[in-house]
């Protein structure tokens, strides 16, 4: 056996073979090691543990000076199994898992699996109109924090330090309205298979109102911080180039395909819960760089407040209407109360079940315990997501347990242009290439 | 075949009224033309620009508003060189694997979703494979962004993708034993004792049919 020695890593020989124990070296005998070779090149790590990867993404780059020539991404490190649990669990128990994928935009992870659902189930025309105004409302809400997140992370990390104080106040709002609404602020579990879980509480559109013109007013701080600014221009301008060839060809979806001046949106193009009613813009940068991509983002916002206004405004109209199928097969059977300290059990419900109709309590007990059967066969849903299209693939085998569940995330397949945006660029420009495409880790590891 | 309500009671087992639902046993021949929508021109192009269509596909089902075609593994990259040259399919949304163990002889499924920006169309193939002989050809000379997609299929079902440029594992460990995804590696977990009842793993729970 050819025995190797490495200046990153000690070895020691053992039966099986040479052992490399990889560890943190002291940066002083590292250099001088460096130093005896020939060599200019170095390879460094970045992350897992990194402030400036947007979660735990390992980047192993390879340099001169400070010039990357080669960049590869390890993923994997926030691999949850969600894929496989969800084939262990009943179609509804799925919303719960699901929505912890990209947990930056939930309602988006939910609504795209229960569209499959309920296109595998054959009720996506029985969907009330209410539900589905509702989902768009929630979509463009999560819209607005994911955005806020990316925008304010993604300064951060370029050491603009004051607009991710303001974006997350915004985000704050945001949160906020899925707390009044559905009782949590992440991990929803709301939207669900045939509708949403439970209606807008008494007196919530005032209060949206209200977040709607809060937010539209706040937005206008990051707009004088960062639109113009010669330093965010220099850190931004020029930085992550892809072009849109390289877009199509690494199946890069969302803002970074946007700007581009691709006016790509399946809001637009492929209309699911009712987009096709609402009148928006798709924002377009013709860039083909972070700064595109961070225009698009801002602009977004603005948008996304335009359809939440005109849900607001449909919503008044439909007020007492339902808010899942009529169909009480698949209909959860337990209309959920939100409470002081959340969303929770209707009281009404179960006296009704414990006390006045043994039917129901059956019909209860076998819709929770087995859940509804879904006809075999096999769906794709996608919908926009603040990263791209968000798609998913369902498989069903006729049982009450979906077969397969595979999520196509934005993150993870956007992640891949890392290398096209950052070879041959300086290591700070990593930062800004990354956070334009801003991957979640927990979408792209799952 | 079919079973009418959605509690799966035959006969007059379920009590509890009529669900609405009837389910059909999944379809395991082609579907009739016409396929309806862009669907048959899909097909018509295809059949026009590409001479071994017989002999390539073989099934075309259309299903729920979708258009699947089977494509033999053998003609894969043929096929979707072709479906992205003539056709203008311009993205391949990834590939899922699925495994279906009673399926002799082709239990490894691998499904691509395509998307055509140009016509806004989307349609899927798939290519069915035996656990015996898992291998794929690699289509990442085709659509450069299915690297990593090919790489997780490969990590979670263990089908190998011939010519892709750097076939390892991406989500598990590069030394983990297994395909996770697959329906023979057990899901695992303990049982959880609660209030002196104990609650079994998730994969021991009764699976209702």
């Amino acid at each position: 056996m050819t025995t190797f020695s490495d200046p990153y890593a000690s070895s020691r020989e053992t039966t099986e073979g040479t052992v490399f124990s990889v560890t943190g070296g002291d940066w002083d005998s590292l250099v001088t090691e460096i130093g005896a070779t020939k060599e200019e090149r170095v390879v460094v790590n970045m992350g897992p543990q990194h402030p400036s990867t947007h979660g735990v993404l390992r980047l192993v780059l390879e340099l001169e000076g400070e010039t990357v020539t080669e960049l590869r991404c390890g993923v994997g490190y926030l691999h949850t199994g969600i894929e496989k649990n969800a084939e262990y669990r009943s179609w509804t128990q799925g919303v719960t898992f699901v929505t912890r994928m990209d947990y930056l935009a939930p309602l988006f992870n939910e609504t795209a699996y229960c569209l499959g659902v309920e296109k595998l189930l054959g009720i996506t025309n029985d969907v009330p109109e209410r539900a589905s105004v509702i989902r768009v409302m929630m979509m463009e809400f999560n819209r607005i924090s994911s955005h806020m997140v990316a925008l304010g992370t993604g300064a951060l990390e370029l050491g603009a330090l004051s607009p991710m104080i303001f974006c997350f106040r915004e985000r704050e709002k945001v949160l906020d309205v899925f707390e009044l609404i559905a009782g949590l602020r992440m991990n929803l579990a709301y939207v669900r298979p045939g509708g949403v879980a439970q209606d807008l509480p008494a007196g919530a559109l005032p209060k949206l109102r209200e977040t709607v013109k809060e937010l539209r007013r706040d937005f206008k701080d990051n707009d004088k911080l960062l639109i113009g600014n010669t330093i965010w221009m220099k850190r931004t301008e020029g930085i992550g180039y892809l072009d849109l060839a390289g877009c199509t060809t690494l199946g890069i979806t969302g803002p970074v395909l946007r700007s581009t001046g691709m006016p790509w949106d399946l809001r637009k193009l492929q209309p699911y819960s009712g987009y096709e009613n609402y009148n928006f813009d798709v924002v377009t940068a013709d860039t083909c760089d972070v700064y595109g991509r961070f225009l698009i983002r801002m602009n977004e916002l603005e948008q996304s407040l335009r359809i939440i206004e005109q849900c607001i405004d449909k919503l008044e109209k439909l007020e007492g209407a339902p808010v899942m199928v009529a169909d009480k097969k698949i209909a959860w059977p337990a209309q959920l109360a939100l409470g002081g300290d959340g969303l929770g059990n209707s009281l009404d419900h179960i006296r009704e079940i414990m006390g006045t109709s043994m039917e129901s309590l059956i019909h209860h007990f076998k819709l929770v315990t087995e859940g509804f059967r879904v006809p075999a066969g096999q769906v794709y849903s996608a919908v926009e997501s603040p990263r791209g299209e968000m798609g998913v693939h369902l498989v069903s085998d006729g049982g009450t347990k979906p077969y397969r569940v595979h999520f196509r995330e934005p993150s993870f397949n956007n992640l891949q242009a890392t290398a096209a945006m950052c070879e041959g660029s300086l290591i700070a420009d990593i930062i800004g290439a990354v956070a334009s495409i801003d991957p979640v880790m927990g979408g792209v590891d799952r | 075949m079919s079973d009418h309500g959605m509690f799966g009671a035959e006969g007059s087992g379920d009590t509890s009224g009529y669900g609405g639902l009837v389910r059909s046993a999944a379809s395991t021949g082609s579907s009739e033309r016409p396929y309806g929508g862009y669907f048959d021109d899909v097909a018509d192009d295809l059949e026009r620009a590409y001479p071994d269509f017989a002999d390539a596909i073989e099934r075309v089902v259309v299903d729920r508003g979708e258009l699947t075609l089977h494509v033999k593994r053998e003609k894969l990259v043929e096929v979707a060189k072709i479906l992205r040259d003539k056709l203008l399919f311009e993205m391949c949304l990834g590939v899922s694997g699925v495994h279906y163990p009673a399926d002799v002889n082709r239990e490894l499924h691998a499904v691509y979703p395509l998307l055509s920006m140009t016509h806004n169309r989307r349609i899927r193939i798939e290519v069915s494979i035996p656990d015996s002989d898992p291998h794929l050809p690699s289509l990442v000379e085709v659509w450069a962004g299915n690297n990593w997609n090919e790489r997780e299929t490969f990590d979670m079902f263990g089908i190998i993708f011939d010519g892709h440029p750097g076939l390892t594992r991406i989500l598990m460990p590069d030394d983990w034993r297994g395909h996770p995804q697959r329906k023979d590696y057990p899901l695992g977990g303990i049982p959880v004792e609660y209030k002196g009842a104990t609650v079994p793993p998730p994969n021991e729970r009764r699976s209702y049919r």
